[in-house]
């Protein structure tokens, strides 16, 4: 008898592998595959035009926090680099809690309404995501620029008498990953708050709570799962913005994305950009680790 | 003296109308009913009678229309939820799902402000009330039914409210359950002292239940009185009909009895009023006999064996159906066969006169 179990045990082991090797290929070749050449082309040196060659070399990591000065050779700390990290890191911290601000009530809206008007509501959040993402940020552009629609109905109402200067600067960039990324807070914060049994707020009230209470002990804490996802979809794709960042940040208000880019192309420094890489992968899995971590602990005491 | 003598809590004339114009629904017609400290009042109603809403009402979850909803004596109709000592046993249960037993029945004492030590202290004796000290640490979600059930009633007991709402607590358990849990809210209710509004749709439970029921239909409130009395004197045909099952005969009224349309007289010496009426006489109330033993003639048209009663369905000679709730006997069959001929009669006191 156990001989027949164990051996039907084995073939469902074996049918579950074979089950999975198709996301098992995918994931090793789609994504551990391009990570890995990023994690060796970071540790050689850069070619003449581009592209790499191969001999082993610590330079690029080098190149990441420091720098050594072309004439008398001393070695200082990459300032330049540092001041895009903590902009990055900044602009996507902030981007998340704007997003969230305004995600929140907005997920609490269509939660609340009818369930014949949900579908609608949903549809208008996802529209903007039928639409490129560089001819949504040219809209948040033509609004914002000095000429745009914002300075010139300002103007015209007279509360302003020169054009506010927007455009090109990190107000435009939050401006324009708040818009961009609106949707990818307001679904998850939707899926949980549309589980979320409304009795629980009568059942707060009924004991003594306020409402500022029943929104932090009650809402806030049952909701977080939904908060987490949210502000993890919109964090992660903001430290590594590229088109925003470029198109309403102008050359100044670079974020690791545009600078990873610039290492690719006119920098010529392929190990840099991809020991970059590396490090905003990094960054991005630390970042997550302490989020996860935090917030479960607080699950568990809370 | 006179606070304590002031009714724990007050309807008057509450009016709570949903919608507006053709559409609008009366769900509280003009309720007036006040519920005496310390007393276990049951709402009693088919669903959609405005049982809910008048609980709602006095919880502060939904404002009446009208009138006014008063607390020992004191108008409470503004105040919101927070600021009524009034605490809820939802349907649901709705205990919070990220929180742990204690911490849900500590929920309300620490809104409240009460100090750590204080609350933990209250803690521990509901949980030793309701008989889950064990399960202190568990989340909701990892108790059974009826275990959440004591969860929630030890949660609305924790803070001591003046009036403890029920509402419908028991309709998601199943038989056994209930019954353990209606002793259980019974006992909870003798040892703590505090009001209980309780609102349920099934009038066996009210009837065991309560101190005084309110019987409640399309918004308004028909009758309050003691169980025995709902039961045995219903003011008109809904009361008698939703409480128990009643045989409801149509006759005229005459000096000292009625006359049924088949013109057969039944008895009723202190009879006095005259008129069309409706006559009710619970079916425990009527005995069947012999054909030519006097009473009323019947035909019986079926017999349900129903263990300990075995009910015999009857029809009268003017055609209506009536049924016989008999004893039965150690043989189990009380001897009637359908197409027997039969003579009805009913027990000394047994027929209420209810508006036609």
């Amino acid at each position: 008898m156990s001989g027949v179990e164990a051996s039907r045990a084995r073939e469902r082991a074996r049918n579950g592998w074979l089950l999975s090797a198709p996301a098992l290929i995918l994931l090793s070749f789609a994504a551990s595959g391009p990570l890995l050449i990023v994690a060796v082309y970071s540790f050689l040196t850069p070619g003449d035009y581009g592209n790499v060659v191969w001999d082993f070399s610590l330079d690029g990591w080098f190149r990441v926090f420091l720098e050594r000065d072309i004439f008398d050779g001393t070695i200082s700390a990459a300032d330049a680099h540092l001041t895009i990290f903590w902009r990055s890191l900044k602009l996507s911290l902030m981007t998340t809690a704007i997003t969230f601000a305004l995600g929140l009530p907005t997920a609490w809206f269509i939660a609340t309404r009818p369930p014949s008007q949900r579908a609608l509501w949903l549809f208008l959040i996802t529209i903007p995501f039928w639409t490129n993402l560089l001819i949504r940020t040219f809209a948040i552009m033509e609004v914002i620029r000095n000429e745009g629609i914002l300075n010139n109905l300002l103007i015209w109402m007279g509360v302003i008498e020169q054009p506010i200067q927007i455009v090109f600067t990190e107000t435009a960039v939050l401006t324009g990953m708040a818009y961009v990324y609106l949707p990818l807070m307001v679904l998850p914060l939707f899926a949980a708050i549309d589980r979320f049994d409304f009795k629980l707020i009568e059942a707060g009230y009924d004991l003594y709570a306020s409402r500022l209470a029943v929104l932090r002990r009650v809402i806030l804490p049952i909701i977080r799962p939904g908060i987490v996802a949210g502000s993890i979809l919109v964090f992660v794709p903001s430290l590594g913005a590229y088109v925003t960042p470029r198109v309403l940040g102008g050359g100044k208000n670079m974020m690791i994305g545009n600078f990873i880019e610039l290492q690719f192309g006119q920098g010529r420094n392929w190990p840099l950009g991809s020991a970059l890489s590396m490090l905003l992968l990094l960054i991005v899995m630390v970042a997550l680790l302490v989020y996860v971590r935090a917030t479960t602990r607080e699950g568990q005491n809370g | 003296m006179g606070v304590s003598e002031a009714p724990a809590v007050e309807a008057r004339h509450a009016v709570r109308i949903y919608g507006a114009g053709e559409t609008a629904v009366c769900a509280l017609d003009d309720v007036s009913v006040a519920v005496r400290r310390g007393e276990f009042f049951t709402l009693l109603g088919p669903s959609g009678c405005g049982k809910t809403t008048l609980l709602r009402c006095i919880a502060g979850f939904e404002a009446p229309s009208a009138g006014a909803i008063l607390l020992s004596g004191r108008d409470i109709t503004a105040d919101p939820p927070n600021k009524r000592p009034v605490n809820t046993v939802f349907q649901s249960y709705a205990l919070f799902p990220h929180l742990s037993v204690a911490e849900n029945i500590g929920f309300g004492l620490e809104m409240q402000g009460k100090s750590r030590r204080e609350t933990s202290g209250k803690v521990e004796e509901m949980l030793a009330l309701v008989q889950l000290a064990a399960f202190a640490d568990r989340k909701p979600q990892q108790l059974s039914g009826g275990q959440q059930q004591r969860v929630a009633l030890a949660r609305a007991l924790a803070p001591e409210p003046e009036v403890l709402l029920l509402d419908e607590p028991l309709s998601a358990l199943d038989l056994k359950l209930r019954k353990e849990m209606q002793s259980e809210l019974k006992r909870l209710q003798t040892e703590t002292g505090i009001t209980f509004v309780f609102v349920t749709h099934d009038q066996e439970e009210a009837l065991t239940m309560s101190d005084r029921v309110g019987v409640m239909s399309a918004g308004r409130l028909l009758q309050v009185g003691a169980p025995r009395e709902i039961y045995n004197h219903p003011v008109n045909r809904f009361v008698a009909d939703f409480i128990g099952e009643t045989n409801f005969l149509t006759a005229r009224a005459e000096a000292g009895g009625f006359v049924l349309a088949s013109g057969e007289r039944v008895e009723a010496p202190d009879q006095v009023r005259g008129g069309e009426v409706t006559l009710a006489v619970r079916p425990e109330q009527v005995r069947v006999g012999a054909a030519g033993a006097g009473g009323l003639q019947a035909v019986v048209t079926e017999t349900v064996y129903f263990g300990t009663d075995t009910h015999c369905h009857l029809r009268l000679a003017d055609g209506t159906a009536l049924v016989a709730r008999l004893q039965s006997p150690p043989s189990g069959d009380v001897g009637l066969t359908p197409g027997a001929e039969v003579g009805v009669q009913f027990a000394p006191g047994a027929v209420q006169v209810l508006e036609a």
